[in-house]
Parts: structure tokens; sequence; C-alpha cells
């Protein structure tokens, strides 16, 4: 399956003002042609839809009746933001077995504006009062969320390696660098680990500046077989490596906090691709707070586990770093509208194409796009590379 | 075995999220009628589980039981919330969320309550108290120890 499928086409839609204009159903509508003018495919190409939310119970069919398509491959997974990774895996799985030939991934979400017209905002993720695990064994707690289950996350890794909160603001400043020089990011000035460590505490030992935006934010892309790829208008991205691994839904059964099931679906991913971390020319790492990047590095093999603090220490992510990371900005400076795992897919293969201006990473061939979904439940691993991979 | 603690709410709390009740957890929520934790155990695996199920995690079977649970255990995480993480919790900010792990080998989610409760890390120990719920029930939380 190695490179069989390729994403052709990716759009985004963000804003400085972390406000957009439109319905999520415009949104999402806009971010499809977008993506597949992009590709240079129309509409009636499409047989493939994934979408992971909807007003109703039925995602791709409300949709795909929107649109005026029948698909003849479906799917609704949701893993939260990690969502879109899975995805990409389950598309190029059926694009290489011949089931499905133009698949569109696309989210739409518009938490900022929608509270402040009185809507529920990001409050709405937040368990409701019914018969779920959550309500039964968490809720009476108090929990923020999600920031309060990372919160937990990083209170271990603290303890239990000597990580600092230090080590984590790094983490932050360095995104912020990448963000400096996207003039779509929400947030663009510099910051420095003084000012995220003096900003407010948001759960210990997280502060604000730990932890990702709210905004409105939207994204398509779209696959195809590389054979077809090969005929249209932009280098394809090829799929070189996927895995996935879902550990847990609440933080309370979480095996063990300082490991994710990144440390299983990378792995996967990197032997399927048939690459290493040190192939990684560019990193898409899901940033909802700065513990889940650490975590990450160290879940990936980018470092042993538990040296994650140190790692991050010098500045390897930011621009000139050895690990060129989360280059729009990621969740913490550039959006982050409830699940930001498309927006990680989207860079990641504007990185492959050299369309990155300012924040290019010279050379990139090999990208990795890793998706964390719920609280670091569920998580996907995406490896693409250029023509030159394949 | 010491006799049970019970911690009030603060003053003027208002009531905390009224956990529901699953099947599967109906005996756990009837012995805090009683301040007594208890724990699903699987008889053919002889291990703890929480939350309770209907069937155990680690080989499917039903054949489960509730038996007492020292009411001991250990801080393997926590964290202060500022401010409230839902209306339930109105006035109580600072407070601390923790999980803690119990001797007989499961993790639950948690408040650390009473004396020192802001100051509590990770490793530290502490045991069982009950807060009242509206319905009789009573909620596990922890003290230091």
């Amino acid at each position: 399956m190695r490179g069989a499928a390729a994403i052709v086409g990716v759009a985004d839609a963000v804003s400085p003002t972390g406000e957009l204009d439109g319905s999520v159903r415009a949104l999402e509508v806009r971010m499809i042609r977008e993506a597949l003018d992009d590709a240079g495919l129309a509409l009636a190409d499409v047989d493939g839809l994934f979408c992971s939310t909807s007003p109703g119970w039925a995602p791709t069919m409300e949709l795909a009746e929107h649109l005026g398509i029948a698909p003849t491959w479906t799917d609704t997974t949701i893993t939260g933001g990690s969502s879109f990774e899975i995805h990409v895996e389950h598309a190029a799985a059926a694009i290489a077995l011949g089931l499905c030939e133009v698949a569109v991934i696309v989210y739409a979400a518009t938490p900022r504006s929608s509270f402040k017209r009185g809507g529920a905002g990001f409050a709405s993720r937040q368990a409701g009062p019914g018969l779920t695990a959550t309500a039964e064994w968490e809720l009476a707690y108090g929990m923020r969320m999600p920031m309060g289950a990372y919160a937990l996350a990083a209170s271990r890794h603290l303890a239990q390696f000597g990580t600092t909160s230090e080590q984590l603001a790094q983490i932050a400043v360095d995104t912020r660098r990448w963000a400096t020089m996207n003039p779509r990011a929400r947030l663009q000035d510099p910051i420095t680990v003084d000012d995220v460590l003096a900003s407010p505490i948001q759960a210990s030992p997280l502060h604000k500046l730990d932890c990702c935006l709210v905004t409105d934010g939207a994204g398509a892309v779209v696959l195809t077989s590389t054979e077809r790829a090969r005929t249209l208008r932009r280098p394809p991205a090829l799929v070189l490596g996927t895995g996935t691994c879902h550990t847990h839904s609440m933080i309370s059964e979480m095996p063990d906090l300082t490991v994710t099931g990144a440390a299983v679906s990378g792995p996967l991913a990197f032997e399927r691709a048939g690459l290493t971390p040190a192939d990684v020319d560019v990193a898409q790492i899901y940033d909802s707070f700065t513990i889940t990047v650490l975590l990450l590095l160290e879940d990936l093999g980018f470092c042993p586990k538990g040296e994650g603090g140190g790692f991050v220490a010098d500045g390897v992510l930011g621009p000139g770093g050895a690990l060129p990371s989360n280059t729009t900005g990621g969740g913490l400076a550039y959006t982050h509208p409830g699940m930001f795992g498309i927006f990680l897919l989207v860079e990641a293969v504007r990185q492959l194409r050299g369309e990155c201006g300012p924040r290019q990473v010279d050379g990139a061939e090999v990208a990795l796009a890793h998706g964390s979904g719920g609280v670091l439940s569920a998580m996907s691993t995406v490896l693409l590379g250029t023509e030159a991979t394949a | 075995m010491s006799e049970p603690r019970l911690v009030p709410a603060p003053e003027g709390a208002p009531e905390r999220v009224q956990p529901p009740v699953s099947e599967a957890a109906a005996p756990f929520w009837d012995a805090t009628r009683e301040l007594r934790l208890v724990l699903q155990w699987c008889r053919a695996c002889e291990r703890a589980i929480h939350f309770p199920r209907v069937a155990c995690p680690t080989c499917g079977g039903d054949d489960l039981a509730f038996r007492p649970a020292a009411g001991t255990g250990t801080v393997y995480a926590c964290s202060t919330m500022p401010a409230p993480g839902n209306p339930g919790m109105a006035g109580r900010a600072p407070y601390v969320v923790a999980l803690i792990d119990l001797p007989e080998g499961v993790r639950m989610l948690s408040s650390i309550v009473g004396d020192g409760a802001l100051d509590v890390a990770v490793g530290d120990p502490v045991s069982i108290a009950w807060e009242p719920l509206a319905d009789g029930r009573h909620l596990p939380v922890f003290v230091r120890a």
C-alpha cells in the first residue's frame, strides 16, 4: 500500500480575527470546492466522502445530500482531533484496493463566532448530564475540560521524569516563532518562556499559553491514486505510511499518563513507510497543549521516553531547528476550532510542495502529520512524501 | 479499619453534578449510602475493575462481584483548578482533581479535599472520605493520609 494513494488537493480557511463568515455547512462546501479546484478535479469525480461532525446524526449522509452526490465509499469515523488522519488512512486503503477513486475529507467548525452569538461554543464538547461513563465517573469532580485532563498528564510527566514548566513553555515559544511568519495566524507576536510562565494557570501545571486557541476554522483534503495524481495539477503528496491506535476515552482510563497510543501508531506508520524518525524533514504534531507535543515527540521516537523536556529545550522545533514542527503556528497560535487534525495534513502537503513562503522548510521531502484526539485518547500518524520518496 | 470520614460540602456551595447510576455500577453506588467503598472484581481473573462494567475488560467474562476496598490510595497525578470546571463546583475554586491509584490495582478520578489539599503532590498517600450527594448516596473523595 506504500505510496499507492496521494493527497492531491488541499484547502483551509482561518483568520487572524479567529472568526470566519458563513455557516459550518457553507464553509464545508467552500473547502471542498477549493480543495478540488486545487487538485484540478470536480465534485462529479468524488466517490468517497469523509466527515466526522454534522448537526444531525449522520454526517456523510447529510453532507452528501447537501452536495447532491451519491458516494460509494463513506466514512464518519470520529476520534476527535485525529479523525482526519484516520480518514486519510482509510481513504488510502480504499484507494489502494480500488474501492474508491477520489476521496474528499472535510471539516469546519465555528466555536468562536457561535459562542459570541450565544451558542455553546467549545463547551459543546463537554459531556452532558446523560448516562455516560464520563458523567458517572468524572463530571462530579469538576475537572476543567479538556485542559484538566492534559494537566494531569503533565503533572505526572513532571513528577516522573523531572520535566519542567520552562521546558513545556519552550514548545509554545518555538511554535509561536513559526506563527510570526504566518500572516494568517491568530497570534503572531513572539513570546518568551517568561511570558508563558506569567500567563494565568488554566489547570496546574498548564498556563494559558500552554493551551491551544479557540477559533473558527475549516479545511479539506482530496486523495486519489498516485497513478491518477500524476495527471493532475499539483505535485502529489504520497501517503507513505499510516498508523492508528486508541487506548481509552476518559483520562481516568488512560493506562499510563506518560505514554500515548502514538507509541503504537508511530512505529506502525514508520514501518509501513520504510522510514525512521530521522527521515522526517518537517513535522506537524498535534499541539492541543504543550504537554501533548512533548508526549508525542517521545512516543513517535524522536527522543527516548522521559527525555522530551531536554529534547525541546534548545529550540529544536522552531525555525532553523533540527525538527521543524507545527510550521503554521499550530493549534497554539494558528487556529484551533476544536479539532486541528485537518490543518496538520494541509500544512504537511504545502510544505512538501514548497508553497510555504517565509516559513518553508528547505528541501522537505518527508512530512509527518500526527493527530491526537479526545484526551490523549486516539492517535493517528500519517507519513507523506514527495515523488522523490516513491 | 477506622470510622468512615464524612466531609460536608463547603457552606453555601451548590450541589455537585449528580453522577447517574449505570446498571453495572448500582452496587458501587448503593454501598456509598453506608459510606462503604466497594470495587467490582472478576472472579475468573481475580482482578479488580474500575469503573464497574458489564464484562471483565481482561477476560470478557461476566462472573463479577463487588468486594470491600481498603479505602487507601496514592496520588498518581493531580491538578489544581483555578476556576470551576462546571456550575456544580461554583465557589469551590481553587480545588484539586487527582487520579488515585488504589492498592487493589485500579485507578479512580477524584477530588483531594481537607487540610493541605492544595499542597498535595504526586506520590502522596491519601485515604477515602465521603461527601453527601442529594439522593442519599455519597461521592468518594480523598483526604491526605
